[in-house]
């Protein structure tokens, strides 16, 4: 067994990248600690998301519009989409990892959610920020 | 199951059955089931964006996502996604908790599989209800 209070002088490399945290994971905890935060933030704004959702579903498209011409509401709503996409992105990545064993596929379909996640943000925040700005 | 044996032949290793005949305590069903929820999530966030570029487009494609909505389908799926978004957040609260060194033991962790199906049902209705009255 190895004691960990005493350097292993017969590896002749540093330990600086395990002190900095990348074992063979590569990445660290980055990875998982951003999905903790990110789940830690969406807790108050899921809930008030439900809550807004339930409000708006039986109103016009004015009253969307009018509701997004607020700028807390629609930074709200663009912290919403910004911690769930990253989340979700997160969240994904892992499955694939996990259940995705050929090279290839894995590569692709990482990119892929990658994409997909990219484009939805984007097309999702820029509709709430026209809805903000133009109503 | 193909194996090698010492000589480097191929040869088939009898498998013992696991997954096939294993009764899954509940644990495990709800683990696997914050996976699937995670996945349907991601799948609902397509309409979320969807009722966003559209109600940054005109009344004309606002009035198309509220019809499709607003129909049997649409309901199923809202339904479906309401019951999905509480059991990931019942789940990702209990998660948090374990992260943070709390609930681990066997006993605590099946108590509070209850308590994230009685949380999960319990949103589910009072988001249907109060969603439903608003109408």
């Amino acid at each position: 067994m190895a004691n960990p209070n005493k350097v292993d002088v017969a590896v002749m490399r540093s330990m600086l990248s395990r002190a900095r945290g990348l074992g063979s994971a590569k990445s660290g905890t980055a990875h998982w600690w951003a999905q903790r935060v990110t789940a830690m933030a969406l807790i108050p704004l899921v809930v008030w998301f439900v809550a807004t959702i339930i409000q708006l579903s039986h109103q016009p498209r004015s009253a969307v519009a009018h509701w997004m011409a607020s700028p807390i509401h629609a930074a709200l709503l663009l912290a919403l989409l910004a911690a769930m996409f990253h989340h979700m992105q997160l969240g994904l990545v892992v499955v694939i990892e996990d259940y995705v064993h050929s090279n290839r596929l894995r590569v692709v379909s990482l990119l892929l959610v990658k994409a997909m996640t990219a484009v939805l943000f984007l097309a999702s925040a820029i509709s709430v920020v026209r809805l903000a700005v133009a109503g | 199951m193909v194996g090698r044996d010492s000589t480097g032949k191929p040869v088939a290793r009898p498998l013992s059955p696991h997954l096939q005949v294993y009764r899954l305590p509940l644990t495990v069903i709800l683990s696997i089931t914050h996976r699937i929820t995670g996945i349907g999530l991601s799948v609902g966030t397509a309409v979320l964006v969807w009722w966003l570029v559209a109600a940054a487009t005109s009344d004309t494609s606002y009035a198309t996502v509220s019809w499709f909505l607003r129909s049997p389908i649409g309901y199923l799926l809202l339904f479906g996604w309401s019951v999905a978004l509480w059991y990931h957040f019942c789940n990702g609260l209990r998660h948090l908790g374990w992260d943070f060194g709390h609930g681990l033991e066997l006993a605590q962790a099946r108590a509070s599989n209850r308590m994230v199906l009685i949380g999960t049902a319990l949103f589910t209705v009072l988001t249907w209800v109060i969603g439903l009255a608003a109408q």
